[in-house]
């Protein structure tokens, strides 16, 4: 009998993953093991393995490795990506722990559901085979919309989940016959082959254009890029507000990780061709996302739009094709997961049960009457603008930059256009929660249990310290951004 | 592109005969509407209800489990053949898949999706 | 050097200030919160004066210093450093933000004394007098915008103070947005001077701007009329000015240090400190000249017939910022420096002054309610006379010297049209002493015709903790003058002082004019102020009724009357053009939605246009998902046919 060749295996590059994964099969056990009112721990058994999966994460810093015969890379890039989603996921976690207890929806499956999709995320970031990164996108993408319709008495959440689930799978199959598509035309799908048959110049030009044609459609959809965007209010409205916080984070690093690796990796003789298709797609999603969202009159939706704006400014980074770019991407994406976590966990208390106070009158007087998370509040939504010295500052101005290095005057100009317009929608925000209309009907009181607090606070150190003393961030962001 | 021409014509020709077809049927053929022919299955049995009903959600759980565990026989099949060559590494991943189902089925069955009442 | 190399300790103070009381202010007694506030503005006011001391001990060539305190963003494209610089320039700034801020919150004290949320307006306070520090202290483009942001937050928040105001917060709004619209400006200029220069550092780009660029060429053009947009925007020039006269709103302490000592000045220092770029785009400093020149007299005529106190006192100091940016755009850096401190004096003095008119009033801001208190309120009274003589430009008061030396530069200028500016600054200074000394008649003179029982029985002197501040800036409103003195052959203290700032290269030089023209030009500043006093003097000291009549008079006088007092119908011209058409066309949706009083003017009709588009992309997000399908589908085509497009096969 012929022997086998088994591949290499590295169990210690793949720890991050096996930690998640066996964490997430233990929720579920302990799920069905525990009292229904003794299912408090569980969250924390999560958070547990977050923490777990970031310490070794942290632990690969400068450690690179491709195995699985050449399906997984370990390197800085994946590392810096990966402990991103993980803030995200922690953070998520969080702020889920009063809001699952309060929507009666506290199991153990909700947060192995959260774990599952995290380690979905991890094979994305890094897949360096087109195979491996679709499994991880599937992954990531069914454990959402599992998520999505998570609150299964609301009706909204119900929408959101279909809607995303039919879209997704729609994007899904573009993506995979983008995949087929580029295969068809180099013979393999792995990311370096592709490369490097494309600069022996072998591979049939025309099928790789629109092989990646369609891959920019199945990674556009997940970052909600214009014109994939339409899900994205619907989704972020409807879906449980943690939930919301959670896909606006993770799930958009790890696509823009693997969006980042494809086209720069296999795809990089072509660079003076598409940076022109992420010029256009950058202008229009931030243009589209700031001036749909001036209109909003609920705040969930409000910052789907904010959401598809910032996927916009990140685009800016794509243009460029070198580190710069990459390692702004990298900064921003670390920024953005603060500030945007911190102002869902917002959202969340306000919200209250049933998620019923999610509408701009809602916030009316909340500065006032809650001074902390008023202040709390103003402060992210400051970042978010880019008002200096928040991160979201920096975060903007490294990634403005890095585009006029290369000569996109105009797409800088058009990025600082689209942030004055951003200040309207936020700004509007903030005046409500400073008025004084009297609301007639006598609220319930808001509920600041400590892991929310614990949440509001990484977001606001996040979003201050990031923006004073961003440099050593910056250095990791440039030591991990992929191109040298 | 000249090779192709014939196919060219066999796409045209083969067209036109079963648009044809279905217009000349649909413009001189004789029509009777009547409730019975409309139904779906016009064999002369009186149909026992819609067949737009509701199913019970259980339907879904036992086929998503049954597909799990056909995924899990076709996975063992092969592996069972080449068992030997692939030595304790193939045992140990194999047990370990096993093992990652076995949860699954404990969970599920502590949930209650194996209670049919 | 040592005691420079400290010279962050200076914003860092009020910094730590702002900390401790926005944190824990409300835990502390009103006695703490008091003392953290001014102690650690008096602090820094103190190492502010020994630091600059210190500078004067130097040789003038080697007057600067910078310290880096850490590399704020960091990669080998792109240096960004926390560093601070201090310079003669940004000393004199660092001086005046120091001591009149000083000044302030001794003021507040009294002035804020009976008001709720003390901690948090000395906490906004403190961190404006940082962020203030900052934009004059930071040695590159990217600290000085970081501190340019920040005032301007600061100030949105002053301004909205009184929350429980709409119109306060909507002041605030405002500012804050018109002040987003001048920073995209000054964004876009900074990431410009990178690219041109690949450093945002002062060092590195103005020593060799004139080498670099070409003297008037499109680059330089373009970048300074971009930092001009922005400071249009914190200077309140037209046409961005629109903002300061409603954020009169704020307490009036804030008021006068924000929005009429300090913040305000911001754009002057900005253009000031770019000399070397201005000097080599003459088009841009034609621009800032006129604009300068236009918004003097403009916002002069606007204040000719508002009854607020406080309002008369932001169109004024909107036209005097005219002065300052007419003297930068002649060149005359000095003057114009020189003017920002004079202003400094009197104007803070003006507003504090008014501050306590109205505290003695129990709030009453409209002068029409005023009169006599000249026996009532003395200190107040005479304080804010010497101010209103500096402001009208009498000799011997430090208006007199800044505004003159302004006028003078006009008048010798070599910039086009130069007489048309001197023209436009003389007839503004005439209307200037004219509304200041009916806001003078119409408060101090007379009698009190306030009907309010109330007010008129609790008309009181302020408290020794506000009237102490008042005398003393009165004080320097009269001493600010001697630093023009010409004690050094051909160039005044201040002048030699400021001198190794201004780059020569390319400046326009400044001419020595005989003296017999420039008394006689003395000669006519002097009399257009004496004859704006006088005509004051006649329509609302001894003839108050005159006045009345003028305002009934049919015909022309009518029409212009009227029209000053609407402020020009500029917010109305503003809407008719902007406004109502798209108000018109989708009344319904639009104005039922949304409070679109958000700002007015030019700024509102921005926000209609993009609101309304945002109303038409809507119509794209039906909620249906085939709907969404479909054009996830047509943004496939999309792509692919653009792909081939670009590619051109």
């Amino acid at each position: 009998m012929k022997q086998l060749v088994i591949p290499d295996v590295s169990l210690g590059a793949v720890g991050p993953e096996i930690v998640l994964v066996v964490t997430a099969i233990l929720l579920l056990l302990l799920e069905v093991f525990t009292a229904r009112k003794e299912k408090g721990y569980l969250a924390y058994t999560a958070l547990g393995g977050v923490l777990l999966a970031s310490a070794m994460t942290a632990n690969m810093n400068g450690y690179t490795e491709m195995n699985f015969s050449g399906m997984y890379v370990v390197d800085n890039f994946a590392s810096f990506f990966k402990l991103v989603c993980l803030l995200g996921t922690g953070m998520t976690i969080l702020v889920s722990v009063t809001y699952t207890i309060n929507e009666g929806i506290s199991n153990g499956e909700y947060y192995a559901l959260l774990l599952f999709a995290t380690s979905g995320m991890f094979f994305m970031i890094s897949g360096s085979d087109m195979v491996t990164i679709f499994m991880g996108l599937e992954v990531m993408s069914i454990s959402l919309y599992a998520l999505a319709g998570y609150t299964r008495n609301r009706e909204k959440s119900n929408e959101a989940a279909l809607k995303y689930f039919v879209l997704g799978a729609l994007a899904s199959a573009f993506l995979l016959y983008g995949i087929a598509l580029i295969y068809g035309a180099t013979g393999s799908t792995k990311l370096a082959i592709i490369g490097d048959s494309l600069r022996t110049g072998i591979a049939n030009y025309h099928l790789i254009i629109i092989g990646a044609a369609l891959l920019v459609v199945g990674f556009g959809f997940k970052i909600s890029a214009v014109p994939f965007h339409m899900w994205a209010p619907d989704v972020y409205q409807g879906a449980p507000a943690p939930v919301t916080a959670f896909m606006s984070s993770g799930p958009k690093a790890a696509t823009f990780a693997a969006f980042l690796r494809v086209f720069n990796e296999a795809l990089p003789s072509m660079q003076a061709d598409w940076w022109q298709i992420f010029w256009i797609l950058s202008v229009m999603t931030m243009t589209v996302g700031n001036i749909m969202a001036l209109r909003q009159t609920d705040v969930k939706r409000m910052l789907a739009y904010s959401s598809i704006a910032h996927a916009g400014y990140i685009l800016m980074g794509f243009t460029t094709g070198d580190w710069f770019g990459v390692s702004a991407i990298l900064f921003y994406m670390l920024v953005y997961t603060f500030m945007n976590i911190g102002v869902f966990a917002v959202v969340t208390i306000v919200a209250r049960k049933n998620e019923e106070k999610t509408t701009f009158e809602d916030y009316t007087g909340l500065g006032y009457k809650h001074p902390i998370i008023g202040v709390t509040l103003v402060v992210l939504l400051f970042s978010l603008i880019g008002i200096p010295p928040t991160a979201g500052f920096v975060g903007k101005f490294y990634i403005f930059m890095s585009a006029l290095q290369q000569g996109y005057v105009w797409l800088v100009i058009i990025a600082v256009v689209n942030s004055v317009i951003s200040v309207f929608y936020y700004l509007r925000l903030t005046i409500v929660m400073y008025m004084t209309e009297e609301t007639t009907e006598a609220l319930p009181s808001l509920s600041l249990s400590p892991s929310l607090v614990t949440a509001l606070i990484i977001s606001i150190y996040g979003s201050l310290w990031l923006g004073v003393m961003p440099s050593s961030y910056i250095t990791f962001a440039q030591a991990a951004s992929l191109i040298p | 592109m000249s090779q192709y021409i014939p196919v060219l014509f066999m796409l045209a020709v083969a067209g036109a005969i079963s648009v044809g077809m279905v217009l000349a049927s649909e413009l001189l053929g004789p029509k009777f509407k009547f409730r019975e022919k409309m139904e779906p299955f016009e064999c002369g049995e009186v149909q026992a209800s819609s067949s737009k009903q509701r199913f019970s959600i259980r339907f879904y759980l036992v086929a998503m489990m049954f597909i799990i565990f056909d995924i899990e026989a076709v996975f063992l099949f092969p592996w069972a053949v080449t068992f030997q060559a692939l030595g304790v590494f193939g045992f140990i991943e194999m047990m370990i898949f096993i093992l990652i189902l076995a949860a699954g089925l404990i969970y599920i069955w502590k949930k209650g999706v194996l209670d049919w009442e | 050097m040592t005691g420079l190399k400290l010279i962050w300790i200076v914003p860092i103070l009020p910094l730590l200030g702002a900390i401790t009381n926005g944190l824990i202010g409300k835990l502390l007694s009103k006695r703490a919160v008091t003392f953290v506030a001014l102690g650690s503005t008096g602090f820094s006011a103190l190492f502010a004066l020994f630091a600059f001391i210190e500078l004067l001990s130097l040789d003038p060539s080697s007057r600067i210093s910078e310290s880096i305190l850490f590399t704020w963003i960091e990669s080998d494209k792109f240096i960004a450093e926390a560093g601070i610089q201090i310079d003669p320039l940004s000393g004199v700034f660092m001086l005046i933000v120091t001591g009149v801020g000083f000044l302030i919150h001794i003021y507040s004290v009294g002035y804020m004394g009976h008001e709720d949320g003390y901690s948090r307006y000395f906490a906004y306070l403190n961190l404006f007098m940082f962020s203030m520090l900052l934009l004059v202290l930071g040695n590159n483009f990217l600290i000085m915008f970081i501190g340019w942001e920040g005032v301007g937050l600061c100030s949105y928040l002053l301004i909205g103070y009184y929350y429980d105001k709409n119109s306060a917060v909507d002041a605030g709004k405002k500012a804050f947005v018109v002040n987003r619209i001048g920073d995209f400006g000054f964004i876009l200029a900074i990431m410009w001077i990178f690219w041109t220069f690949g450093s945002i550092d002062y060092t590195s780009v103005f020593p060799v701007a004139h080498e670099v660029l070409p003297i008037g060429g499109f680059t330089v053009t373009g970048i300074t009329l971009l930092l001009f947009i922005g400071a249009t925007g914190k200077s309140a020039q037209i046409p961005l000015y629109t903002w300061l006269p409603d954020a009169m709103e704020g307490p009036t302490p804030v008021s006068a240090l924000i929005h009429a000592a300090t913040m305000v000045t911001a754009g002057v220092y900005m253009v000031a400190r770019c000399n070397a770029l201005f000097n080599i785009a003459p088009t841009s400093m034609i621009v800032v000249a006129s604009i300068g020149a236009i918004t003097a007299l403009f916002a002069a005529t606007m204040g000719l017939y508002q009854y607020d106190i406080k309002r008369v006192l932001a169109y004024s100091t909107v036209s005097q910022l005219g002065y300052m940016f007419l003297a930068c755009g002649l060149g005359a850096y000095v003057a114009a420096v020189f003017h920002v401190i004079t202003h400094a004096f009197f104007k803070a003095c003006l507003f504090l002054g008014s501050g306590s008119v109205i505290h003695g009033l129990s709030g009453e801001q409209d002068m029409r309610q005023m009169g006599g208190l000249k026996k009532l309120m003395p200190l107040t009274h005479i304080t804010f006379l010497i101010s209103t003589l500096a402001i009208a430009g009498i000799p011997v008061f430090a208006g007199f010297f800044s505004k003159d030396e302004i006028l003078l530069s006009a008048f010798f200028g070599e910039t086009q049209g130069h007489l048309i500016y001197w023209a436009l600054a003389t007839t503004a200074a005439a209307v200037t002493s004219f509304y200041m000394f009916r806001l003078y008649y119409l408060t101090f003179s007379g009698v009190l015709r306030s009907t309010d029982q109330h007010v008129r029985d609790h008309v009181h002197e302020s408290p020794p903790v506000m009237t102490a501040p008042l005398a003393i800036l009165a004080g320097l409103a009269i001493l600010g003058g001697l630093l023009g003195l010409p004690i050094i052959k051909d160039a005044h203290i201040l002048k030699s002082f400021l001198a190794p700032v201004f780059s020569t290269r390319g400046a326009i030089e400044q001419p020595h004019p005989p003296m017999q023209i420039e008394f006689l030009l003395m000669a006519v500043s002097v009399g257009v102020a004496v004859i704006g006093i006088m005509v004051a003097r006649y329509f609302y000291y001894t003839n108050p009724e005159s006045a009345k009549k003028l305002a009934k008079k049919e015909g022309w006088i009518k029409i212009v009357y009227r029209t000053i007092q609407n402020k020009y119908y500029v917010d109305e011209i503003y809407d008719a053009i902007f406004v109502k058409p798209i108000f018109l066309a989708s009344r319904d949706l639009l104005w039922r939605i949304f409070d679109m009083k958000v700002i007015d003017g030019l700024v509102n009709g921005i926000a209609n246009f993009f609101y309304k588009l945002s109303q038409t992309i809507r119509k794209t997000q039906t909620g249906f998902v085939r709907n969404y399908a479909m054009i996830m589908v047509l943004g496939v085509v999309a792509v692919i046919s653009v792909w081939f497009i670009v590619l051109g096969d």
